[in-house]
């Protein structure tokens, strides 16, 4: 039950990241790029995906519970150290050059284009790596 | 801007969040796919399956329509130094575009609205860099 119900939802998810068009770099650096040919896609789409989220995060806050009864965990809202930092700038370079993130990268392996996987290959050793480093597993 | 890209990121986005709430609402979980990723990488827990499901689920309507064939960045070196980036820089900054900035703005936090305005911030800077900043 819980796989099928984040099977849905991951299609819901992938369905909208390959509509929105974000699986395409080139869209994701237009954004970026305010001092060229600027494009706000972006921010529609990530302003969107919040807007739309916003309800069911208010009300399982408050809950406590999801509708299956499973155990919420959210994490703290308003904790801002070094790690958040310095982790937030890493990735925003990483992203910067590629205008790719690990959602789409999920998708772009489907490209069947060795960079694709390069990139993803790379990604996943970053994240073990600083999963090394850090004691907080998220 | 067209209107049809404009309404391609309006719905889009509305997927997406569609897909965040209703893994929040029923799994009680939250949609960021680097953390997914890292816990099924690094098998933190016996907890996988919702975590495969939602990959797996990721990726069902890019293989029935397809990616198209977009540009992606040139050369084997820019690939893995950029994806070590964003590896390490999402798992030591707890969360990427998913995590903070759909999932924890959605949360109010003040947390991820911070992330998420650094990650903007360096990659906007790191654009300009690339493109505009390198010509004589």
């Amino acid at each position: 039950m819980k796989f099928l119900t984040a099977l849905f939802a991951g299609i819901l998810f992938g369905g909208g990241l390959l509509i929105s068009g974000m699986t395409d770099p080139a869209n994701v650096l237009a954004f970026l790029d305010l001092f060229g040919e600027w494009r706000p896609q972006l921010a529609l789409v990530m302003g969107g995906a919040a807007l739309a989220a916003a309800p069911a995060f208010l009300y399982i806050r408050r809950r406590q519970r999801s509708l299956l009864g499973e155990a919420v965990t959210l994490s703290d809202r308003t904790k801002i150290d070094a790690p958040l930092v310095l982790g937030a700038s890493i990735f925003g370079v990483g992203w910067g050059l590629s205008g790719i993130c690990p959602g789409p990268g999920m998708l772009l392996l489907l490209s069947a284009q060795a960079t694709a996987w390069i990139f993803m290959a790379a990604l996943g050793a970053g994240l073990l790596l600083a999963g090394r480093l850090t004691s907080s597993p998220r | 801007m067209t209107s049809t890209s404009v309404l391609n990121s309006l719905l889009g986005g509305l997927l997406i969040g569609a897909g965040a709430a209703m893994l929040l609402l029923l799994n009680g979980r939250v949609a960021g796919v680097s953390g997914i990723l890292a816990n099924v990488l690094g098998a933190q827990t016996g907890e996988q399956g919702w975590r495969l499901g939602f990959l797996a689920g990721m990726l069902v309507p890019a293989l029935l329509y397809g990616v198209g064939h977009p540009l992606l960045p040139s050369g084997w070196p820019l690939a893995v130094i950029a994806g070590l980036l964003v590896g390490v820089g999402t798992r030591l900054g707890s969360g990427c575009t998913s995590g903070h900035g759909v999932c924890g703005l959605a949360n109010l936090s003040a947390r991820s609205l911070v992330a998420t305005l650094i990650f903007m911030a360096t990659a906007i800077a790191t654009v300009f860099i690339v493109r505009h900043g390198l010509r004589p």
